[in-house]
């Protein structure tokens, strides 16, 4: 217990939700004032930016429908971020995992001679597998060659980056495309299918909220979900118990890759209906997806809500590019600050605060 | 003579381009040697690149740039030190907000800014005798910086302040085992914010040197993750300012080699080879087993609670 003036600090070592969702609220809102510079800076009010930005996304049914477009990949990324962060394992390379899947699927649609109906599900599949794959190197390199995750996954993205630049600029490139950088455009039966009067790719919205469900079950029911529990609270405590690190890990990186492929696939297959350069394909969701999981506190059908949250994000500052004039990378800040006060505030959560009362404050004393 | 050519500009090169990789690095092993995991060096690092590029642009003076530039990391690096250390907050995720954070910033700040070359850039040095003399003179002493040198310098200094001072050991004593450093009277916060700030400065001049020097001009992610490499590197180096020297000048080659192999190979796939090259390399030195040299500070990545454990 500690005195700070007139309040009393006492530690708390698992704080209740209402406080974890509280602080987190909070947390998103200072954020929201600390970026108001950047308003100013462009000669803005602030206020007036975000009500404009409010009435603009709200005040329609097709405006609103860009929230849920954006946070489509969001909610995939982020979901198996969340797998990967319980099982401590720091997957930073969703980037790089969505990318391997939006190339799968843009194999499959242009090249690969599949009836008609088979090919939208196997783009999906091997999208799915591409993502996994891309996700296993780094599980494997830690478990056998001690590769710090952090670098493998990151340094993975870049690889994986620079390998849809050749793919477009290259062997790939559409001869229909002139001097674009895209491949040719995919054909009918590898697009899919938006809401009525939005460009929501209704199937990957879908896939992720289910497969949020899915993982959520996975993590809370299932054995295995048991031993990523276990593994990533207490690594020690896993071997003791039996569990077999290098096959828990693979099993997580399998899915968490594989749920960023699926992402990538919606991309192409959703929106782009091509590959085209990464910065396009992706717009750094695989990073963002990063602080949906850590907002979530890794729970899947938590970071349903929180990609919401920053699809949302996206949806403005694409809203704030057309209207306000102000450049997208504004995200990247917003982005940035959202995180910082978001691990700032953590500390809050564990602190319980009270106003100290003269007997309190004695026994205290005495206590400590 | 071809090939003797092509040698010497390429020894050349690889140092002008590992100079940014070296001074991110030696700050980093500062860091990570006082306990604190730093992956906001891409975000210092394009700060530093910004700030550098348009103090000179406005005021001419390439030096102040520079200086501009270190602030601008240090200023960062306080932010993270403020989390980590202060606020016990996760490392890893704190350092990845920077870089958005940073990288967001200098890409807003930047718009105005792109696609003009620099008036005035860092001078190269000229060695009047040096220059002349045969395969040497052009491999080392033409068309380097004051930065390259500099760096090297510097590397050897802090090796030395790290291995045989009495500072050297109170901050890698507070990497190893802080709750024995605490113990002992030091105070492990403070050598944590210095190290960690120190870190930062140095971050920023490395940016600072890739748009007033290296490639005098400003375009957004101009850094192009070269502060993950610098992560990787920390790790190759063994958390040894003197090693960290090799270790960025040979990724300073790969950069340069993945421009001049053109003829030979798409741009795009000579571009990923850093990159590719940082994992082999961090693979090769997991295959080695773990030698006690190349060990990481024992306490590295985690918030100190006096009293804990």
């Amino acid at each position: 217990m500690r005195r700070l003036g007139p309040f009393l600090l006492e530690p708390r070592l698992s704080p209740p939700r209402s406080v974890v969702f509280g602080v987190s609220i909070l947390a998103v809102v200072v954020a929201l004032l600390a970026a108001a510079p950047v308003f100013l800076g462009y000669g803005l009010s602030p206020w007036q930016a975000y009500a404009k930005i409010g009435r603009g996304i709200f005040g329609s049914w097709p405006s609103f429908s860009e929230v849920l477009r954006r946070a489509t990949p969001l909610i995939l990324c982020g979901v198996g971020l969340t797998l990967a962060f319980r099982a401590q394992f720091w997957n930073i390379g969703a980037e790089g995992q969505l990318l391997a899947g939006a190339v799968a699927a843009t194999g499959v649609a242009l090249f690969l001679p599949v009836p008609e109906g088979l090919r939208l599900p196997l783009m999906f599949l091997f999208g799915f597998l591409a993502g996994a794959i891309w996700g296993l190197i780094p599980a494997f390199l830690r478990v056998k060659l001690g590769v710090n995750d952090v670098i493998s996954t990151l340094m993975m993205n870049y690889v994986m980056g620079y390998i849809v630049e050749w793919l477009v600029h290259g062997p790939w490139k559409g001869p229909t495309m002139r001097g674009f950088a895209y491949t040719d455009a995919f054909p009918l039966s590898a697009r899919l299918s938006y809401l009525p009067g939005t460009r929501v790719h209704w199937l990957t919205l879908f896939l992720g909220v289910v497969l949020a469900a899915a993982v959520a079950f996975l993590l809370a029911r299932t054995r295995l979900g048991y031993e990523i529990r276990v593994v990533g609270q207490n690594p020690d405590a896993g071997r003791y118990a039996g569990i077999n690190f290098a096959v828990v890990l693979s099993l997580v990186m399998i899915i968490s890759g594989g749920l960023a492929g699926l992402a990538g696939v919606g991309e192409v297959a959703g929106i782009h209906w091509r590959l085209r350069s990464p910065a396009q394909v992706s717009m750094n969701y695989g990073y963002t997806a990063i602080i949906v999981a850590w907002l979530a506190r890794g729970s899947p059908v938590a970071s349903i809500f929180t990609a919401l949250l920053f699809g949302l994000i996206f949806a403005a500052g694409d809203y704030m590019k057309t209207t306000l004039g102000l450049p997208f990378q504004i995200t990247g800040v917003f982005n940035g600050l959202m995180l910082f006060f978001l691990i700032g505030f953590d500390i809050l959560m564990f602190w319980r605060v009270r106003i100290a009362q003269r007997e309190k404050v004695w026994t205290s004393q005495i206590g400590s | 003579m071809d090939v003797a050519n092509w040698l010497i500009s390429t020894v050349s090169r690889a140092l002008a381009f590992g100079v940014p990789l070296l001074w991110g690095t030696l700050g980093e092993i500062y860091a990570e040697r006082a306990g604190v995991v730093n992956l906001g060096v891409e975000g210092m690092m394009i700060l530093g690149a910004f700030l550098a590029f348009s103090v000179t642009q406005s005021t001419g003076h390439p030096g102040f740039g520079l200086l501009c530039a270190a602030l601008v990391g240090g200023i960062a690096a306080l932010f993270h030190a403020f989390l980590t250390v202060t606020l016990r907050a996760n490392q890893y995720v704190s350092g990845l907000a920077l870089s958005m954070f940073g990288l967001g910033l200098a890409g807003l700040l930047g718009r105005g800014w792109e696609g003009k070359p620099l008036g005035n850039p860092l001078p190269s040095l000229s060695f009047p005798g040096l220059s002349q003399v045969p395969v040497l003179g052009p491999m080392l002493f033409q068309d380097q910086t004051i930065l390259t040198y500099l760096g090297i310098v510097l590397a050897v200094l802090l090796w030395l302040l790290l291995f045989r001072t009495r500072w050297g050991v109170a901050i890698r004593s507070v990497g190893e085992n802080p709750a024995t450093a605490d113990a002992l009277g030091i105070n492990v916060a403070l050598v944590r914010y210095l190290c960690v700030i120190f870190g930062g400065l140095l971050a920023g001049i490395g940016g600072g040197y890739l748009s007033v020097a290296y490639r005098p001009s400003w375009t957004e992610g101009m850094t192009a993750g070269m502060g993950w490499i610098v992560i990787a590197l920390t790790i190759f180096a063994a958390w040894d300012p003197l090693q960290a020297i090799w270790g960025a000048f040979f990724f300073g080659a790969l950069y340069h080699l993945s421009y001049r192999l053109q003829a030979f190979l798409a741009p795009e796939l000579l571009k990923l080879m850093p990159y590719l090259f940082a994992i082999v390399v961090l693979a090769i030195s997991g295959l080695g087993g773990r030698r006690r040299r190349g060990r990481a500070p024992g306490a590295l990545g985690l918030p100190y609670v006096r009293g804990e454990r």
